[in-house]
């Protein structure tokens, strides 16, 4: 019998591949905006199990929301990545503290 | 029985693919694992009975943010050899708080008790369709948090577009108001040539 726990465990699980993908890829903005993708992945599984173990519809409309904000975010980290690459030929974030003014 | 099996399916093909995204050298490939994970979330949350999360993880996720992610992979020439530079140095430093972290998480998430609303064991089934119960909900009780994630999404669709617009020097765009401006007697004039004398330009 699958329970609430099984799928806890797995959004543990991906919550910390997500972790654990910003920890590594220090370097590659594209692969660190791919782990905050996987990190809110696992928020959304975790909210739509509660939702449905607890048969309450509201986890399900805030995993809808959650949703939202991960589009806008991806839009927006990719077009700030996207005019840093043109201005710097490159993504590599070490050289983000060069910015001033 | 199926549908422990499924769920066990799913839940491999959501975490194999996940820790493939992080370890790709290819970021294309990296893309494509993070499809696959997203497909198969979606799946669980089929399983949980939440169909239009799912449909909606596939459209938004997979049809919208990886594409997305596809085309600013593809579009910008980065060389990502020299970004790995650091993966083999900081990996004991990341594996060991992602380990600490899962054993907190795995911990906190097991051990509470739950009230009699919450049993954990089955899944509740609701009177009416997920989509209609969903439905009534955000256009009813969360209407104003709905208008407002509506609002989030312009903001950052106007926000892409001005970071990412530039204005080119050495492109001739069109200039609608010199067009407008432009009258007839501005741009013909009436001759009338003799035999044999032809136009002058």
């Amino acid at each position: 019998m699958i329970g609430l726990a099984h799928y806890l465990t797995v959004a543990a699980i991906l919550f910390t591949i997500g972790v654990l993908g910003i920890f590594l890829n220090r370097r590659n903005v594209i692969l660190m905006l791919m782990a905050i993708e996987l990190i809110l992945l696992a928020v959304n599984i975790n909210l739509v199990a509660f939702s449905a173990y607890l048969g309450d519809l509201t986890g399900q409309v805030l995993a809808m929301f959650v949703l939202t904000v991960a589009a806008a975010e991806a839009a927006i980290g990719l077009a700030i990545l996207v005019i840093f690459f043109r201005r710097r030929g490159s993504i590599a974030v070490d050289d983000v503290n060069r910015m001033h003014g | 029985m199926i549908a422990i099996l499924a769920f066990y399916l799913f839940a491999t093909f959501t975490i194999v693919p996940a820790i493939a995204v992080i370890f790709a050298r290819n970021p294309v490939h990296s893309v494509l694992w993070l499809i696959l994970a997203f497909f198969n979330a979606a799946g669980l949350m089929l399983l949980l009975g939440a169909e239009f999360i799912a449909m909606l993880v596939v459209i938004v996720y997979v049809g919208a943010v990886a594409v997305l992610f596809l085309f600013v992979v593809m579009m910008l020439d980065i060389d990502f050899a020299s970004l790995r530079s650091g993966f083999t140095k900081n990996l004991p430093f990341g594996l060991i708080p992602a380990v600490v972290l899962l054993a907190e998480i795995m911990i906190a998430g097991l051990s509470w008790k739950a009230g009699p609303g919450l049993s954990g064991r089955h899944i509740v089934q609701g009177s009416q369709p997920n989509i209609v119960a969903l439905g009534q909900l955000l256009y009813s009780r969360y209407l104003f948090a709905f208008e407002l994630a509506g609002l989030i999404l312009l903001v950052a669709m106007i926000g892409a577009i001005v970071l990412t617009h530039r204005s080119r020097r050495d492109t001739r765009p069109q200039n609608v108001a010199k067009q407008n401006a432009r009258r007839p007697e501005d741009a013909t004039r009436m001759t009338q040539p003799g035999v044999g004398e032809g136009m002058k330009l």
